[in-house]
C-alpha cells in the first residue's frame, strides 16, 4: 500500500477513539447496502515502483518526441527553448504541491508570483489589467467572447473569421449553442487577411476575435478593424502569440480591448496539449468583468506590503449562479513557469528571441521554394509560420515520408479544410484553399542543418502525383 | 533572517542593461526586420519587462518559495479539496521527453505508446465509475461540469425537449450553479435538511417537467453520503431528469460504491484531488467526464480508440490506438488539443501503484483518519451533522464565537502559528462558522493527534492573543477589504513608491 501510513495498531488506536469495530462498519453505517460495490474494481494490479518505472519508460520510448525528432510542427503549440532555471523553479515542491492561495500568509510566494505574472502581462499586451491565468488559449479566447457578450447587453452578434484557430472556433460554437448568441465566421480574402469581416460588423455585433499573426501565419490588420469595431460600438478580442510581442506592435496599443494567448510558448513543454496556459488582459475599465483568479497588493495589519487573492466577488464561490465564469482551478504553476521565463528573457532577450524565430523562418521558407514540389502560401511575412502547398498533392504520404526520415515536418490542413463534427463543420473548417497544403513552424530552436534536412527530406521524398 | 531583498518585486530588482538568457549568433542569414515588416506593425521598442541576471531570478523564486506552505512541507487539513501526498515517482516519469515533449498535433503513427496509457486510463475511470462513456478533454472539474452539463443539453434538445433548469443542493460548491448558467440553464437551489442530506420534500417540490439536471455532491461536502441515494434516483428519473455527480469527494468511495451504480448519469473526476495530481498552487487540474452510454455520442473530443491487429507479431503491436474526433451528435470541443494530457499521467501512474484493491484501502483509509479527528474534534468543537462522516467533517465554531469573540476564520489563522494549514472555512454555506477538516489517506496518527491538540490549545487559549494571528508568518491578516476597493492589481513605479 505505498502511500498509506497506518500500522495495525495505528488503525486499532483509531478505530478505538471512533468506537467502531471496523472501517467496514463506518462505511456500511453511511452506505446503503444496495448501492455497495460487491465485487473489487477490475483494474490491474498494483505495481511497484521498479516494475512500473520501466513499463512507463517502455511506453514513453514509443512516443515521437520534439527530442526523438526533429519538430517543425505549430498550430498553437510550439517548441521553444525553455532555459534550465525554469524547469528547476517550477519543480520545487513548495510550488507545485501547494493549494489555491486563500490563506494568504502562507501563500505570500504564490501571491507575489501571480502578481508579477499579472504585470508581466499587462507590460507584454500594453493592457491595463489581467488575470492570473485560464486554462488554455482556446478557452481563453471563448472566455473572452463570454465577457464581451456580458458587457454587451443588447448585442448577440460574435463575429471571427476562418483564419482563427479551428480548435478555438470548435470551442466556440460549443460554448455559444445554448445561450442568446450568433456566432458569424467571415470567410478569410485569398491572401488569408480578415479584413473582409469589417464589412460584416454591425449595431448587434458585441465583438470581433481575430488572431494575430493568424492561423496561416499572416499578420491582420489589427489596428483597422479595431477601429472599425469600435466605431460600430463592438468590442474587438485579439488572439496573440507572446513571443511575437518581441517585434510586433502590442494589442494594447493597437486598440484592442481583451487580448488572450496561449502561453505555451512561455516556458511551457508541448505536453501533448497540456497542461497548458491561458493568457488574458483586457482593458481597466472591464476589470470587473475578467474571469478567473486576480492577486491584488495590499498592506497587513502591521502595514507590510502583501499580497491577496482579490475581486473575488465575481467569483463562483460568492456571486453562484450569478458568477462572471465557472472558472475555478486555474494554471498557477505554469503562469509560475511563464513569469520565470520571462524574467529570464527580459525585453532583448523576447526580441532576440523573435529575430531569431522570423530569420530562421524566412530562411526556411527560401530552402523550401527552390522546389519545384512545392509552394509557399500567402504573401507576406512570417513570424515562425507558414504554409507550404504541396503541388504533389500527396499531404499525407509526404509527411509520413519525413517522420520515417526523424522529422515532424508540418500539419497536414486538409483535414481542417472539412471541418470539425457535423454540427459545426462551417463554422470551425479552414478555407479550401489550404486543401494539400502543411502548416510549418520554424523556432528558434531550429538550426540551420536541421531545416536543411527539412528541405532536403521534403523534396527527395517519393509523390503519388507527377508535378 | 530574510532581507529585503528577498521579497522585493522583479520590477524592483531590474536594472538596465542586465540579461540572464542570450541565443547568441544566428546559423541562418540574418534579416532587416524592419525591411521584411510593415512599419505599423512593428513596435518601437519590446515590451517593457525587468531586466535581469540568472542569479537574480534564481534567488528571487526559491525565496519566494519558501514563504508558502504545502504538501511537502506541511499537513493541509483542507475540506473540499483532498490535498494529499504527491507522489515523487508521479513526477519523475511525466517528465520523461515521450510523455512531456509530444506534440499535440503530431500524427497518431508517433503516439502509440501515449495512446495506449490514455486509452487505459479511460478504461480505468469508467470502471471507477461505473458510467462507460469518458471524454478527458475538460482541463478542471468546474470545467468538466460545464462540459458534462453541454452534453446534456445536446441530449434534451434531441429529444426535443424544453427542459431548462438545473437543480443545484444549496450545500454544493459554487461552480455547480454557475457551471449550469454557462451552459444557458435556469438554476434552482434544493435545500439540505436537519441532517445535513437532500431534503426530499424541497426536491420533490422543484421537480417538474423544465428539470433538465439535478447536480449532486456524493459524499456531499458535509462529508457524508446521502443515504436517500435510492430514493432520489427514484425521484429525479421518473420527473425525467438526469443527476449529475460532482465527483470532488470520489476519495471517500473508490471501490465502495460506484456513481453509476447509484444512479449518476453523468460526473467529473478531480484527478488532482482523488488521483494525487499536485495543485500547484491552485493548479493545474483536469476535469474528465463519464456518462451514461446514451450520452456518449455527445462528449466532446477527441477520444482514444484501439483496433485489434491481426497480424500482430509482439505485444508492442497487438493494437493500434487512434485519435476519434467526435461523431456529428458531440458538443464538439471544450479546449484546444486533447485535454491536460500531463495531468493524466499522473493519474495513471497513481492508479497502476494501487490496482484495484489499493485504491479501496485508500478510501478506507481517508474515511478512518476524517472519523478519528472527528472523534477527537468533538470533545471541543460542535459537530453538528452526524457522528461519522466519510472522508470530511464539518465542525461549527458558533459556540466559541458566542462565548470568546473567536470566529472560524480566527482559528484558521492561529493553526497556522502551529505550522498546519488552515482548515476550510465558512464552507459548505449551511453550516454556522463552518470549519471543514480533510486529512485524508496520506498524513500518520501522530500529525492527525499533534493537528487536533494544536486545535484543542486554540481553543484554551487568550482572545487578544488569537486575534492577532499568525504571529510568526512574514505577514498577517492582509487588508482585503482595500484590496478590493482600491484594486492594484500590477506593479508600478507609483504604486511601489507608496507602499515601501
Amino acid at each position: 500500500m505505498s502511500y498509506l501510513f497506518h500500522t495495525d495498531e495505528d488503525r486499532r488506536e483509531m478505530l478505538e477513539s471512533i468506537g467502531a469495530e471496523s472501517i467496514d462498519e463506518i462505511i456500511n453505517d453511511q452506505v446503503p447496502e444496495a448501492v455497495r460495490m460487491k465485487r473489487p474494481l477490475d483494474l490491474p494490479p498494483a505495481c511497484n515502483e521498479l516494475a512500473l518505472t520501466a513499463e512507463m519508460t517502455r511506453l514513453a520510448a514509443r512516443n515521437a518526441s520534439a527530442d526523438s525528432h526533429v519538430c517543425f510542427l505549430g498550430g498553437g503549440a510550439y517548441d521553444h527553448f525553455i532555459p534550465a532555471v525554469v524547469d528547476e523553479i517550477a519543480s520545487r515542491g513548495e510550488y507545485y504541491t501547494s493549494y489555491t492561495p486563500y490563506q494568504a500568509e502562507v501563500s505570500q510566494g504564490n501571491l507575489q508570483v501571480m502578481f508579477e505574472y499579472e504585470t508581466l502581462v499587462t507590460q507584454l499586451t500594453g493592457l491595463g489589467v489581467s488575470n492570473a491565468s485560464l486554462y488554455d488559449g482556446g478557452s481563453a479566447a471563448t472566455e473572452a467572447v463570454l465577457m464581451a457578450l456580458s458587457m454587451q447587453r443588447g448585442r448577440n452578434k460574435v463575429i471571427t473569421t476562418d483564419v482563427v484557430h479551428p480548435q478555438y472556433r470548435d470551442i466556440l460554437v460549443a460554448y455559444l449553442k445554448n445561450i442568446d448568441a450568433e456566432l458569424v465566421v467571415v470567410p478569410s480574402d485569398e491572401n488569408g487577411h480578415s479584413n473582409p469581416m469589417i464589412d460584416a460588423i454591425d449595431d448587434q455585433t458585441a465583438c470581433v476575435l481575430i488572431q494575430h499573426p493568424n492561423f496561416v501565419g499572416q499578420l491582420e490588420s489589427v489596428a483597422e478593424i479595431a477601429a472599425a469595431a469600435k466605431e460600430a460600438g463592438a468590442l474587438t478580442i485579439q488572439v496573440f502569440d507572446p513571443v511575437s510581442l518581441g517585434r510586433l506592435k502590442r494589442p494594447g496599443d493597437m486598440g484592442v480591448d481583451i487580448a488572450i494567448a496561449e502561453g505555451q510558448s512561455l516556458g511551457n513543454p508541448l505536453a501533448y496539449g497540456g497542461p497548458y496556459l491561458g493568457i488574458m488582459a483586457c482593458r481597466d475599465e472591464l476589470v470587473r468583468r475578467l474571469p478567473g483568479r486576480i492577486a491584488g497588493q495590499t498592506t497587513d495589519r502591521r502595514g507590510k506590503r502583501c499580497w491577496v487573492l482579490t475581486l473575488q466577488t465575481r467569483e463562483q464561490h460568492i456571486r453562484r449562479e450569478k458568477a462572471t465564469s465557472n472558472i475555478c482551478s486555474n494554471q498557477t504553476l505554469l503562469a509560475l513557469r511563464a513569469t520565470v521565463h520571462l524574467a529570464l528573457l527580459g525585453p532583448e532577450g523576447l526580441k532576440e528571441t523573435a529575430d531569431h524565430c522570423i530569420a530562421k523562418t524566412a530562411y526556411a521558407k527560401q530552402v523550401i521554394a527552390k522546389s519545384e514540389r512545392f509552394e509557399v502560401v500567402g504573401e507576406g511575412p512570417s513570424l515562425k509560420e507558414f504554409v507550404v502547398r504541396d503541388l504533389g498533392a500527396d499531404v499525407a504520404g509526404l509527411l509520413a515520408h519525413a517522420r520515417d526520415q526523424g522529422l515532424l515536418a508540418g500539419i497536414d490542413m486538409t483535414p481542417m479544410c472539412v471541418g470539425g463534427s457535423e454540427a459545426s463543420e462551417t463554422a470551425v473548417a479552414l478555407p479550401s484553399r489550404y486543401e494539400q497544403c502543411f502548416l510549418v513552424a520554424v523556432t528558434e530552436k531550429r538550426s540551420r542543418v536541421e531545416i536543411d534536412r527539412w528541405a532536403n527530406v521534403l523534396c527527395e521524398a517519393p509523390s503519388m502525383a507527377t508535378v | 533572517m530574510r532581507n529585503q531583498q528577498s521579497t522585493q518585486l522583479l520590477f524592483e530588482l531590474s536594472r538596465a542593461g542586465r540579461r540572464a538568457h542570450r541565443l547568441g549568433d544566428l546559423d541562418v542569414p540574418s534579416v532587416n526586420v524592419d525591411d521584411l515588416f510593415a512599419t505599423e506593425a512593428l513596435a518601437e521598442t519590446p515590451p517593457p519587462l525587468p531586466e535581469l541576471a540568472e542569479g537574480d531570478v534564481v534567488r528571487h523564486f526559491v525565496c519566494l518559495s519558501t514563504l508558502n506552505m504545502s504538501v511537502d512541507t506541511h499537513f493541509y487539513p483542507l475540506g473540499s479539496c483532498t490535498m494529499k501526498y504527491n507522489p515523487k515517482r508521479n513526477e519523475r516519469i511525466a517528465s520523461l521527453p515521450g510523455f512531456l515533449n509530444v506534440h499535440p498535433l503530431q500524427h497518431e503513427s508517433g503516439l502509440q505508446g501515449l495512446l495506449e496509457l490514455l486509452y487505459e486510463l479511460q478504461g480505468m475511470f469508467a470502471e471507477i465509475s461505473g458510467l462507460p462513456g469518458v471524454s478527458m478533454q475538460p482541463a478542471a472539474g468546474a470545467h468538466g461540469e460545464l462540459a458534462a452539463l453541454l452534453v446534456a443539453a445536446a441530449y434534451f434538445r434531441e429529444q426535443g425537449s424544453e427542459r431548462n433548469v438545473v437543480l443545484t443542493a444549496d450545500s454544493a460548491h459554487g461552480t455547480n450553479p454557475a457551471s449550469a448558467q454557462m451552459a444557458g440553464f435556469k438554476t434552482k437551489t434544493v435545500k439540505s435538511n436537519a441532517n445535513g442530506l437532500v431534503d426530499l420534500e424541497d426536491l420533490k417540490a422543484k421537480l417538474d417537467d423544465k428539470t433538465a439536471v439535478f447536480m449532486l455532491t456524493n459524499p456531499n461536502t458535509l462529508g457524508l453520503f446521502d443515504s436517500q441515494i435510492e430514493e432520489i434516483n427514484q425521484l429525479v428519473h421518473d420527473a425525467g431528469a438526469l443527476i449529475y455527480l460532482d465527483g470532488a469527494n470520489m476519495n471517500a468511495i473508490l471501490g465502495i460504491t460506484r456513481p453509476g451504480d447509484f444512479g449518476a448519469d453523468l460526473m467529473h473526476y478531480n484527478p488532482h484531488k482523488t488521483f494525487s495530481g499536485p495543485h500547484g498552487g491552485g493548479g493545474p487540474g483536469a476535469g474528465p467526464i463519464c456518462v451514461r452510454d446514451f450520452l456518449a455520442k455527445y462528449l466532446p473530443g477527441p477520444i482514444v480508440t484501439r483496433v485489434e491487429n491481426e497480424e500482430a507479431t509482439s505485444d508492442d503491436d497487438r493494437y493500434t490506438y487512434h485519435l476519434t474526433s467526435p461523431s456529428g451528435d458531440s458538443i464538439g470541443r471544450v479546449r484546444s488539443f486533447f485535454g491536460n494530457t500531463g495531468v493524466l499521467v499522473r493519474a495513471y501512474i497513481y492508479l497502476r501503484t494501487y490496482g484495484g484493491d489499493g485504491l479501496r484501502h485508500v478510501s478506507e483509509d481517508a474515511v478512518l483518519g476524517a472519523n478519528y479527528l472527528l472523534s477527537k474534534v468533538k470533545h471541543f468543537l460542535d459537530v453538528p451533522h452526524g457522528n461519522r462522516c466519510m472522508h470530511e467533517f464539518v465542525a461549527s465554531a458558533s459556540r466559541l464565537k458566542k462565548e470568546k469573540h473567536l470566529s472560524a476564520m480566527d482559528i484558521a489563522k492561529r493553526i497556522l502559528d502551529y505550522g498546519f494549514h488552515a482548515p476550510t472555512v465558512y464552507f459548505p454555506l449551511v453550516v454556522d462558522e463552518a470549519v471543514m477538516v480533510e486529512p485524508t489517506e496520506t498524513e500518520s496518527k501522530q500529525t492527525l493527534d499533534a493537528f487536533v491538540e494544536a486545535l484543542f490549545r486554540i481553543t484554551e487559549e487568550g482572545e487578544e492573543l488569537i486575534h492577532d494571528a499568525p504571529h510568526s508568518t512574514r505577514i498577517s491578516r492582509p487588508d482585503d477589504v482595500t484590496a478590493a476597493r482600491r484594486p492594484v492589481l500590477k506593479w508600478t513605479d507609483a504604486a511601489g513608491e507608496s507602499t515601501t
